[in-house]
């Protein structure tokens, strides 16, 4: 048993996290950042921090993920990281020569009181800022909310930073996209084109983090939002956001500054959300839906009905952000799966209303828990009161999995011990016929591995 | 193709990539820069600026304090709760990301290794101090796992709040019973991971080494210390120690438990491989109990195979040293054999190496043997010792960001049946026949004339590098590896050894004998040009037909 000392038997805990199902702010600044054209990200405090948030990202994407950093050492700490910060600005733009600096601040950094808007403030009026250049800042303390924080505070500051509103409107739609996979990203483009709107999709790690190999290393490779796009963003007509925790201050960010009004909605995940994107873009780019999508979602609810039988009633246990588990516990409950048990570390008040509304009468049948103390320590605990037929979550999960000999299906940050989520969107129809594929092969292989011999069968 | 370069008849002087390396720093940062790169000549001493503080700005390969110490060094004691006092990343990014294999001896044995556990600290316990928390915190780890330690592992914030982790620990030591104790190894603290280092082989010593005076147990007894069991090193040397009738106590901190740390100073001899993350509970066992310690390398056959027969000649005893031999000679031919079918394939290849403490020297002996080059060499987080050897010890300047690093002192112990005056008479003995004990020679003269020796490499560097020697393997970690790889050049991370291994011993060295066929035989590299590329006429006539 590798998790061998967790027991069914829970005691109220008020100050332990075991196996968080979160991580903290900057990682998420980091990969937001990266989705901008020729930025470079910047963490401001101890090295260890970019050194772990790098790390973390490259396991994930195994792809090359350039950030720099403040190196504070005790005396910083004490004295404040301004000339480190100003120093470091200096350094980059002579020696990486980026086209935007994102810094975002650390625990560390956050702790000390260290003014981000000041120092850059400051760099900007000392000419350490070449011109045409960009230094661009998000407050990300690690004790406050959790990595989808991260990211949503960069891309906040990413669109306020740029986004400008001219006399000049725009045949565009913004789309604001939350911590989902480059293929993701791409996915959204695609289906954009296909609908025949123009979109300046923000951030866009697509190009980025899922670069072909071609003998060259690309410090600022092909993807990514460019500058003109980020600044157009102000004269579009709509604003869509896909994924409240992630997307939100952004979306408001660009109506208070360049009054464009944001439909909110969540990830394209499963049937129902899916449609709401396709009608809030529909309505955004004032163009009907072509037929081709149509087509894709009939393709989709047809695998349902096809095999049906194999979700019904099946219990499942998922853990990650909020706005990925959202939307897929009503693609579950669309499947007539029971999501039965839902674990996020990131906090949120509006979590629970949203499990309720998603649930509806079905709320009995569903343990959930949001916010600092939400662990998948807990989750386990649970697991092990009434076992489930599925897990859902990130790597992490597969100690899990293993000693329950539960089917794991692999969604969500980080996946380290697998590939394909960076090439295989699981957003839009295509992506939900992806997570059926998946579940589906999860579930087959569980029967056909646990049936007695007589019992296995060639046609399922 | 890249043309390889040919450096059969030496390798050129490396001033000229120096220079140009550094042309693009600010004249500030080129200055200091310049003083980390050197020139290697094995026959005479260099000062390698090293341990000095990372430039803001630059791209380097360095982590924290609190990775050096919580991460490195007491991550793979697996029946010891780790506790990390802070907000929740620095405990999840050292969860299970270093690959330290473990095996408890029974199934319901301790095993915390698989769990994290944080205080996850929210603002307002940042406002209002986290040590409630923290003494909460302690106490649920308790009532869930009944541990018999908990280790406590301060991150930045704490520091600056001033939350006395040592406080709290000797509270719920009084409280619970059971050894608790804390570590100030906020990641702030040094200049890198070596500061941690330093602080986690205090703690132990402080608070858990000399704990349990148990008898000895075998003839020859001795600890490993350095050696992190990654992708089953450890297993592959306890198998060795095993069959030569070498009782190993305790191994720091692969494959360990904090019980053999308890009992570990009742050993003859420490054998320390990485010298940079260990050396100093060597040092202190010497001057508390007079054991001995000498520098193995287990990377390698021959190396292997020396280690092996030093500590055996320390031992002095007939049937040992033919025991010991009886298993090289039966290990290596077993290697022999594999490396003389791998050896023609990659002989003369050039590889670099940018990695750890002691590995960036390890590594180069497996090279050796198979007829490589290293060209160019360097440490994440070492001190010039390190690069240059322990004779220069006397002369590192102690700075700053040293001086916050607790120096314990050590006095002779009082308690006459741990007092080895044997083992300091054996050492006075074995020395003036030439035995060397205490001794690290450093990297430094192990490699060739004119191989470029870096300390802290940046990114930068690293691509100069790339584009100057056209190395064929590039050795680093998980944030180089497909940077380096973009550029068409293989890279081998020797921190999780992307994922295989064990390389330490002599099935080490098959397995990386054969690592290497792999990477350097491979075709993959030569998919990455595309067939249209080099056949420009396909446009041209699909042009004119257009």
């Amino acid at each position: 048993m590798l998790l061998r000392h967790t027991t069914e038997k829970e005691i109220d805990r008020k100050a332990l996290t075991i196996n968080p199902a979160k991580t903290c702010q900057p990682v998420g600044a980091m990969y937001a950042a990266l989705g901008v054209h020729g930025c470079l990200p910047h963490s401001h405090g101890s090295q260890g921090c970019c050194s772990y948030h790098r790390s973390a990202l490259t396991r994930h994407y195994k792809e090359p993920v350039m950030a720099a950093t403040s190196s504070f050492t005790e005396g910083s700490s004490v004295f404040g990281g301004q000339a480190n910060l100003l120093q470091a600005i200096g350094t980059i733009f002579s020696v990486y020569d980026p086209d935007i600096i994102a810094v975002h601040s650390t625990c560390l950094s956050e702790t000390i009181g260290d003014d981000l808007k000041q120092i850059v403030a400051k760099a900007n009026a000392d000419g350490k800022v070449p011109d045409g250049k960009h230094v661009i800042e998000a407050s990300t303390p690690s004790y406050v909310g959790s990595h989808v924080t991260g990211y949503h505070n960069m891309l906040q500051s990413i669109v306020q930073h740029f986004a400008i509103k001219t006399d000049e409107a725009k045949r565009q739609v913004n789309l604001l996209a939350g911590w989902v996979e480059p293929s993701d990203m791409r996915e959204l483009k695609r289906i954009s084109k296909m609908m025949g709107i123009k979109t300046v999709l923000v951030p866009d790690t697509s190009d980025v983090l899922d670069a072909p190999m071609t003998g060259k290393f690309e410090m600022y490779p092909k993807g990514g939002t460019t500058i003109p796009e980020l600044v157009s963003m102000g004269d579009s007509m709509k604003t869509v956001a896909i994924g409240e925790w992630a997307t939100k201050g952004a979306a408001i960010a660009l109506d208070n500054n360049c009054k464009v009004p944001f439909d909110m909605l969540d990830l394209p995940i499963g049937v129902k959300a899916t449609d709401r994107f396709i009608m809030s873009l529909s309505k955004a780019g004032a163009v009907a839906v072509p037929e081709e999508i149509d087509r894709e979602r009939g393709r989709l609810v047809d695998m349902i009905t096809d095999m049906h039988q194999y979700f019904y009633g099946k219990r499942v246990a998922l853990f990650g952000d909020p706005d990925q588990l959202l939307p897929l516990c009503e693609f579950l409950l669309d499947l007539d799966m029971v999501p039965a048990y839902v674990v996020s570390g990131t906090p949120g008040k509006t979590f629970g209303k949203r499990m309720k509304e998603i649930f509806g009468d079905k709320i009995d049948q569903v343990k959930f828990k949001n916010g600092a103390n939400a662990d998948m320590f807990q989750l386990h605990q649970w697991i092990k009161q009434e076992g489930v037929d599925l897990l859902i979550g990130n790597t992490y999960g597969k100690y899990i999995a293993l000693d329950e000999k539960i089917p794991f299906l692999r969604m969500g940050f980080p996946i380290v011990d697998r590939v394909g989520h960076s090439y295989f969107p699981t957003l839009g129809y295509m992506g939900g016929i992806r997570i059926l594929e998946k579940i589906l092969d999860l579930l087959m292989q569980y029967q056909d591995e646990n049936s007695p011999e007589e019992k296995v069968e060639l046609v399922m | 193709m890249v043309k390889k370069k040919d450096y059969s008849a030496g390798l050129p002087d490396p001033t000229p990539i120096i220079d140009e390396i550094i042309s693009k720093y600010p004249s500030k940062v080129a200055k200091k820069r310049k003083k980390a790169m050197v020139a290697n000549d094995p026959e005479i001493d260099q000062p390698v600026q090293a341990n000095v503080r990372t430039i803001p700005g630059i791209i380097t390969q360095r982590g924290c304090t609190y990775a050096g110490c919580k991460g490195v060094v007491l991550g793979p004691t697996r029946d010891i709760i780790n506790l990390v006092h802070g907000p929740i990343g620095c405990s999840f990014y050292a969860w299970l990301t270093r690959r330290n294999q473990t095996k408890p001896e029974t199934e319901t044995a301790e095993n915390y290794m698989m769990y994290s556990f944080s205080t996850d600290m929210q603002d307002e316990n940042i406002v209002f101090g986290g040590e409630v928390k923290l003494k909460e915190a302690i106490r649920e780890a308790y009532k869930l796992f009944n541990p018999k330690a908990i280790g406590v592992f301060s991150t930045c914030p704490v520091g600056l709040i001033g939350d006395d982790v040592h406080a709290v620990s000797r509270d719920m030591k009084e409280e619970l019973g059971i050894n608790i104790f804390g570590f100030s190894c906020e990641g702030y603290r040094g200049v890198s991971q070596s500061a941690g280092h330093h602080i986690a082989n205090n703690g132990i010593f402080k608070h858990v080494v000399g704990n349990n005076d148990r008898p000895r147990e075998g003839k020859f007894q001795i600890n490993l210390l350095g050696e992190y069991n990654i992708g089953g090193d450890a297993f592959e040397l306890e198998r060795l120690f095993e069959e030569a009738g070498i009782t190993l106590v305790s191994t720091y901190s692969g494959n360990s438990t904090v019980e053999s740390f308890a009992y570990s100073h009742t050993v003859d001899l420490n054998v320390v491989m990485c010298h940079r993350s260990i050396n100093y509970i060597a040092e202190m066992m010497e001057e508390k109990y007079g054991i001995p310690w000498i520098k193995g390398n287990f990377i390698g056959g021959s190396s292997t195979a020396k280690t092996l027969r030093k500590v055996a000649e320390f031992f002095d005893d007939a049937e040992l040293i033919e025991k010991v031999e009886e298993i090289i000679a039966r290990e290596e031919a077993k290697v022999e054999a594999v490396k003389a079918a791998i050896k023609p394939k990659v002989e003369g290849k050039l590889a670099m190496m940018f990695v750890g403490g002691s590995r960036a020297h390890h590594y180069q002996d497996l090279f050796e043997e198979l007829g490589m080059l290293t060209v160019s060499a360097g440490y994440e987080f070492a001190h010039r010792d390190d690069y240059e050897g322990r004779h220069v010890i006397p002369d590192i300047k102690i700075d700053a960001d040293t001086r916050n690093i607790e120096e314990l002192t050590i006095t002779k112990t009082d308690n006459p049946e741990l007092w080895r005056d044997d083992l300091v008479a054996k050492k006075a003995e074995l020395e003036k026949k030439g035995y060397e004990f205490s001794h690290y020679a450093g990297m430094m003269p192990q490699m060739k004339k004119n191989s470029l020796v870096i300390d802290d490499v940046s990114h930068h560097e690293t691509e100069k590098l790339i584009e100057f020697y056209k190395p064929d393997l590039f050795c680093a970690g998980i944030k180089e590896k497909y940077v380096v790889q973009k550029s068409g050049v293989p890279l081998k991370q020797l921190h999780s050894y992307d994922y295989g291994g064990p390389y330490a011993g002599f099935e080490g060295a098959i397995n990386f004998y054969k690592e290497m066929e792999r990477m350097l035989v491979t075709n993959v590299w030569n998919l990455v040009d595309t067939p249209w590329k080099s056949e420009p006429e396909i446009v041209g006539s699909m042009t004119i037909n257009a």
